[in-house]
């Protein structure tokens, strides 16, 4: 753990019964960072979301937290945070206002800032006209940006988003997005946010930390991390000519993927340039006419799939060694 | 601030909190008033007894229901409504979490046990002869029976159902051995043995006693027992809350 880090999780590890849910998992957060944590459903991300705001404790290892161990200095760590759990609700029995007052007050707020605060963040939140309305009438996606309101309402230092967007419609998504943005640029909040989401995390995120099955799989900027992934970049072909052949023109390109998309043809490979090249001088040779074509990084989405498919396979071939006699 | 006072704030924000989301309804207030006198009639209506001679009864009974009613459902409703992790992840300790549901539930039972005292004053010849004691009898009372509540919040079940059994399950009996109905003298010698065990025995005592009715005990006894329970149903509660919370998934 450096002086800087927002969060260290030290071989943090948890079991649930015989079901090893988080596998020794040991990454560091910068502060100031918007930090993506990625996984498939069931790969660990809530349950180390969950170690490290201190609601589940670990079997072993260590979370520290603005600096702080969560094993002996919860409270103090919990004064730096702000966390919008994945299945939290708000208080159906409160009003807007009286929600947000409570975070306010549990975090120690004086009277007259967290005032001031729960003003301001219910007029940038679009909530102001409905800060007397009671957490039953919210839609989900108010209720949404009402459980953000409780959460930077402290101003905290780093702020834990589980899934903040998920199910929400195409303006609130936006929204919270730009909230997310907006709080650490602005204020300088490091997040700590655990999506499904790819773009979502491509979009916002410095770096992501990718879990497959209770491990930590990848950690790196969504950049490195598409570069490592080199086998998936690839050439986006289309011709003029509306009947192309792909087994003609690709041939001389064997061993290489080709799929078929909208009016032409993906081709993978590892060195794109040339495989561009081999393509034009195909096409001339065959008399076609290129309509378009360019070199593609894999995205973000294909990087998670390549690594957690692999973490897949390995899992699947650890049972079936651990299974032999 | 040093970190008692902030988690004793802490603890005051979650009673108020409480007593807004589940103790101030309507159906709160009239289960607690209803069911506690309509249990002491049923059972008034076989013996012959003057109205005034009931009256320390009925408020130790309304006290032991008020005070532990709502405090056994109040971490499962939290868990089911999903606010639960959002208070754990918060700077209040559980400590202060568990202090605020039982503080919000002694002022309530100390409160609304003031309800049928007032009527019994009113419309019956009863009198308070010593104030200290019936004041002692209903806010330690208050405070072990709404420790009791919390400690019966603890069973890691996000069903109020389920934990309602097991409220009604412990509560019964503590009601049947505390000589709020019999007098201590005049129960059976098995009952004067299990009496010391509830400690409604000891609120009800002290109680009779702000009525003007012997003391079974002495009132040294009576407080002594009464903080003891109260100290142990909480430390009991903080440990059961915190082995059910590292089973949280």
């Amino acid at each position: 753990m450096t002086r800087e880090s927002a969060i260290a999780a030290q071989e943090l590890t948890r079991r649930f019964g015989e079901h090893l849910a988080v596998d020794q998992v040991s990454f560091d957060v910068v502060r100031g960072e918007v930090f993506g944590f990625l996984g498939p459903n069931g790969a660990g991300k809530t349950t180390t979301a969950r170690m490290l705001t201190g609601f589940v404790s670990p079997s072993s290892g260590r979370a520290l937290v603005w600096g702080y161990d969560l094993a002996r200095q919860a409270s103090l760590a919990r004064r730096h945070i702000g966390v919008v759990p994945e299945e939290a609700n708000v208080y159906a029995e409160l009003t807007v206002w009286q929600n947000v007052m409570l975070m306010a007050e549990l975090h120690g707020l004086a009277r007259g800032q967290r005032t001031a605060q729960a003003h301001a963040l219910l007029e940038r939140f679009g909530l102001a006209d409905r800060a007397r309305q009671n957490g039953r009438e919210l839609s989900k996606g108010l209720r949404q940006r009402l459980m953000l309101c409780m959460a930077l309402v402290s101003g905290p230092d780093l702020l834990f988003l589980d899934e903040p967007t998920s199910g929400l419609d195409v303006a609130s998504t936006h929204l919270i997005r730009d909230i997310i943005t907006e709080t650490n640029r602005g204020d300088g909040t490091t997040v700590f946010l655990t999506t499904h989401n790819m773009e979502e995390a491509d979009q916002l995120c410095h770096r992501v930390a990718i879990m497959s099955r209770g491990r930590l799989a990848a950690i790196d900027t969504p950049a490195a991390l598409r570069r490592h992934v080199s086998a998936r970049r690839s050439v986006e072909v289309r011709f003029v000519e509306a009947r192309v052949d792909p087994g003609r023109v690709f041939a001389p390109m064997a061993g290489e993927d080709v799929v078929v998309v909208a009016n032409g043809f993906r081709v993978f490979g590892p060195e794109p340039g040339r495989l561009a090249q081999d393509i034009v001088q195909g096409a001339s040779a065959l008399g076609l006419h290129i309509e378009s074509i360019r070199t593609l990084e894999p995205t973000l989405e294909e990087v998670f799939l390549s690594i957690t498919k692999t973490g897949a396979r390995v899992a699947a071939a650890d049972c079936a060694s651990s299974s032999k006699p | 601030m040093n970190a008692f006072l902030w988690q004793a704030r802490a603890a005051w924000v979650i009673a108020r909190k409480n007593a807004r989301v589940y103790y101030l309804k309507p159906p709160v207030f009239t289960f607690g008033i209803v069911f506690p006198l309509f249990f002491f009639l049923a059972f008034a209506a076989g013996h012959q007894a003057s109205p005034e001679s009931m009256v320390p009864g009925v408020v130790s009974i309304a006290l032991f229901f008020t005070a532990s009613a709502v405090g056994p459902l109040v971490t499962p409703w939290e868990r089911q409504a999903r606010t639960y992790e959002r208070l754990i992840v918060s700077p209040a300790s559980l400590s202060a979490i568990l202090a605020g549901d039982m503080m919000a539930g002694m002022a309530f039972g100390a409160f609304l046990s003031l309800l049928p005292l007032a009527v019994a004053l009113v419309a019956t010849n009863a009198q308070i002869s010593a104030p200290a004691h019936l004041t002692l009898g209903i806010v330690l009372g208050a405070v072990a029976f709404a420790s009791l509540g919390v400690l019966l919040a603890a069973p890691a079940t996000e069903g109020p159902s389920q934990v309602m059994m097991l409220s009604n399950l412990v509560r019964l009996p503590l009601i049947f051995v505390s000589g709020v109905f019999v007098p201590h003298a005049s129960m059976p010698v098995w009952a004067q043995w299990l009496a010391p065990l509830s400690p409604l025995s000891y609120c009800a005592d002290l109680i009779r006693g702000g009525f003007g009715g012997e003391l079974y005990w002495a009132t040294s006894t009576d407080v002594t027992a009464l903080v003891g329970f109260a100290f142990a149903f909480l430390i009991l509660a903080n440990w059961f809350h915190r082995r059910t919370l590292r089973q949280v998934r």
